[in-house]
C-alpha cells in the first residue's frame, strides 16, 4: 500500500519535472534565437546598413537600404490592399452570411489558407502573373503576400464581430439605420481594437515571409522605387546572403534578420496590447 | 379646422412618402453592400480553386512525360531531364515526422505546465513567450539553424547517436546538416502552434470534473492522464495535425539545414531534400521545358497533402470545441 502510494507520487513528480523541462526547452529556444540575433545582428546595424545598397559580390561594406525600401513598399502595398478586402469579407461572414453554407465553406477554406504552405502561394502567383507578364516584379510579390495576409484579417474580423452583442445591433436597427451602416459604424467600431490586432498580426506574418517572394519579387541588387521590376526585399536578401561565402554578406544578413525580428516581435506585442485594452474596457 | 386637418394629412403623407423612399434607398444600399462583402468572401474560395487549377495546368507536361512514376520515382536529375517526386516526398514526410516525434511531447509538457502546475501570475507571461516563438519568421529559424544549431548537433549529438544507435538510420559521418537536423528545427517551430492549441483545449475541461478527481485523491498526473486527456482527445489530435500541416509546408527553415541533396537514403544524418526546399532552391534557375512543370508537380503534391492534413485538423478541432460547448 505504502509503496504503491510512493510510486504514484514518484510518477507525478517525474511528470511535473518533465513538463517544467518542456517549458524550459521552449523558452531556451526563444532566448537562444533572440540572443544570437542580438549578438550577431545588432553590431551589423550601423549607418551604412540603413543608407547604402547591397554590395556586389566580393566588395566591402554596403548596406541594406534597397532591401529595406523594397520590403516597406511591398509590405505597405499589401497592407493597404488586404485590409479592406479582409475586413469586408469578415463582415460578410459575421453579419450577412453567418450560418449560411457559403459562409461555412468560406470559414473552412480561410482556416486552411491560414496554414497553407506559403511556397505554393508563390507558385500560384508565379503562374498567374510572372509567367504571363514574363518578368518578376514587386507587384507580384505584393499579390502573393496579400493572399497570405487576407485570411488572417478575415478570421480576426469574423471572430471579433461575433463578440458584438445582438442588442447593440437591434438598438441601431430600431433607430432606422440601414444594415450597412450598422455593420460599419456600430459593429465594426465596437471591435476596432480587435480588428487592428488582426491587421497588425497580418503585417507581422508577412514581414518575414520569404518563400512566396522567391519566385515573385525575386531580388534586385540595385535601389529601385519601381514596383514593375524585380525588387530587393529583406527576407530574400537574407536568404541569398546567408547562403553566400562572403563574410560581409553574412553579417548584413544577420543585421537584416535582427531588424525583421525586432519589427515582428514589436508588432506582436503591440497587437496584444491593443487587444487587451479593448477587451478590458 | 378642416383645412388644418388636410394640411396635417398631407404632411403625414409626404413624410411617409419620404420614409418609403428612404427605406427603399437603404434597402438598395444594403443589397449593394451585402453583394460587395459576399464577393470578397468568395474571393478566398476562388483563390483556393485557382491554386489547384493553376498547379495542375502548369504541372501537366511533367505528368504527361513521366506518367504515374512521377509520384514515386526517386530519380531527380535536372541535367538528364529525369524527374520523380520520391526523394522530395520522402524528405518532407520524414522531417515532419521527426518534428512531430520531438515536438508533440514537448508541446504536451508545456500545455500541461501552463494549465495545471503553473502559478496563475506566471501563466500569462509564459504563454506570451511561447506564442512569440510562433511569431519569429521561419527564415530566422533557418539562418540560426544553419550557423548555430547545426554545428552543435554535429559536434555533440550526432557522434554520440552514431556510436550508440548506428545503422541504418543514424550512420556517419556527422555532417550537421541533413534530414535529422531539419526535423529538429521544424520541431522547435511547430511547438508553439501545437502547445497553444493543446492549452486552449485543456482549458475547456470543466473544473468540476478535475476537482472531483482531485477530491478522490488523484495526483496531478493522474488527473491529466485520466480526465484531461480523454476529455480533450479530439482537440489534441487536431492540434497535432495542425502542427503536421505546418511542418509539411515549411520552406525556409528546412531549406537552410536539410543539405539539399537529391539522393535517396534511409540514413537520417544524410543530406536530403523536401518538396519545399527543392522548390526554393531550383525554381528560379529551372528550365521551362520540363524542370518547371516537374517543380509545379511537386507543389501540387505538397498542396494536396497539406490540404488533407489541415482539413482533418480543422474538423477535429471544431469537434473538440463543439464538445466543450455542449457541456
Amino acid at each position: 500500500m505504502d509503496t504503491r502510494y510512493q510510486k504514484r507520487k514518484l510518477i507525478n513528480g517525474i511528470s511535473t519535472v518533465l513538463s517544467g523541462l518542456a517549458v524550459c526547452i521552449g523558452l531556451l529556444g526563444l532566448i537562444w534565437i533572440l540572443a544570437t540575433l542580438f549578438i550577431k545582428g545588432v553590431p551589423a546595424m550601423n549607418w551604412a546598413f540603413f543608407t547604402e545598397s547591397t554590395p556586389a559580390p566580393g566588395s566591402e561594406g554596403g548596406g541594406m537600404a534597397n532591401a529595406i525600401v523594397g520590403s516597406l513598399l511591398i509590405v505597405g502595398l499589401t497592407t493597404i490592399v488586404s485590409t479592406p478586402i479582409g475586413i469586408l469579407a469578415g463582415i460578410y461572414l459575421a453579419e450577412f452570411g453567418d450560418r449560411s453554407k457559403v459562409a461555412g465553406i468560406t470559414r473552412f477554406v480561410t482556416d486552411i489558407m491560414l496554414s497553407a504552405p506559403s511556397i505554393v502561394i508563390g507558385l500560384f502567383v508565379y503562374a498567374l502573373f510572372v509567367a504571363t507578364t514574363k518578368h518578376f516584379s514587386g507587384w507580384s510579390g505584393s499579390v502573393a503576400l496579400a493572399l497570405i495576409a487576407v485570411p488572417v484579417v478575415v478570421r480576426t474580423t469574423d471572430n471579433m464581430l461575433k463578440l458584438v452583442p445582438g442588442s447593440l445591433r437591434e438598438a441601431a436597427f430600431a433607430l432606422g439605420m440601414p444594415r450597412w451602416r450598422v455593420s460599419l459604424d456600430v459593429c465594426l467600431r465596437a471591435v476596432k481594437g480587435g480588428v487592428i490586432t488582426g491587421v497588425l498580426l497580418a503585417i507581422a506574418r508577412i514581414t518575414g515571409e520569404t518563400a512566396p517572394l522567391l519566385f515573385t519579387a525575386l531580388n534586385n541588387q540595385f535601389f529601385t522605387w519601381n514596383m514593375n521590376e524585380p525588387m530587393a526585399n529583406l527576407p530574400v536578401t537574407i536568404f541569398n546572403f546567408a547562403m553566400s561565402p562572403y563574410e560581409n554578406w553574412q553579417d548584413l544578413a544577420w543585421g537584416a534578420s535582427a531588424l525583421i525580428a525586432i519589427l515582428v516581435l514589436m508588432l506582436n506585442i503591440f497587437a496584444r496590447i491593443a487587444f487587451r485594452e479593448k477587451t478590458q474596457s | 379646422m378642416s383645412e388644418n386637418m388636410i394640411e396635417i394629412k398631407e404632411d403625414v403623407q409626404a413624410a411617409m412618402q419620404r420614409q418609403a423612399e428612404k427605406s427603399a434607398k437603404f434597402l438598395r444600399q444594403d443589397k449593394i453592400f451585402a453583394a460587395i462583402t459576399l464577393s470578397f468572401a468568395t474571393l478566398v474560395l476562388l483563390v483556393l480553386f485557382g491554386i489547384l487549377v493553376s498547379l495542375v495546368v502548369q504541372a501537366w507536361p511533367a505528368f504527361e512525360e513521366f506518367g504515374l512514376s512521377f509520384f514515386y520515382s526517386t530519380t531527380w536529375s535536372p541535367t538528364d531531364g529525369q524527374f520523380g517526386a520520391g526523394i522530395a516526398v520522402w524528405g518532407t514526410l520524414v522531417t515532419s515526422l521527426i518534428a512531430l516525434a520531438v515536438g508533440v511531447p514537448i508541446s504536451f509538457g508545456i500545455a500541461m505546465f501552463l494549465t495545471e502546475s503553473c502559478p496563475v501570475w506566471l501563466r500569462r507571461p509564459l504563454g506570451t513567450a511561447i506564442e512569440l516563438l510562433a511569431g519569429v519568421p521561419s527564415i530566422i529559424y533557418g539562418f540560426w539553424g544553419l550557423f548555430i544549431f547545426a554545428p552543435i548537433i554535429q559536434e555533440y549529438v550526432q557522434p554520440w547517436m552514431i556510436r550508440w544507435l548506428g545503422e541504418p538510420f543514424f550512420a556517419g559521418p556527422p555532417l550537421g546538416l541533413g534530414i535529422f537536423t531539419a526535423g529538429l528545427v521544424l520541431a522547435l517551430m511547430i511547438i508553439p502552434f501545437i502547445a497553444s492549441v493543446m492549452r486552449d483545449v485543456f482549458e475547456t475541461v470543466p473544473g468540476v470534473l478535475k476537482e472531483s478527481a482531485y477530491g478522490i485523491g488523484c495526483t496531478r498526473w493522474e488527473v491529466v492522464k485520466n480526465i484531461v486527456l480523454p476529455y480533450t482527445r479530439v482537440g489534441v489530435i487536431g492540434g497535432v495535425m495542425l502542427g503536421l500541416g505546418r511542418a509539411l509546408g515549411e520552406t525556409m527553415a528546412v531549406t537552410f539545414v536539410i543539405g539539399n541533396a537529391n539522393r535517396f537514403s534511409l540514413n537520417l544524418f544524410a543530406p536530403g531534400n523536401s518538396i519545399a526546399s527543392t522548390l526554393a532552391n531550383e525554381f528560379a534557375e529551372a528550365d521551362p521545358m520540363l524542370h518547371i512543370p516537374a517543380l509545379f508537380g511537386l507543389g501540387l503534391i505538397l498542396f494536396i497533402i497539406t490540404f488533407v492534413v489541415l482539413a482533418v485538423s480543422e474538423w477535429l478541432i471544431k469537434q473538440g470545441a463543439k464538445k466543450a460547448g455542449g457541456h
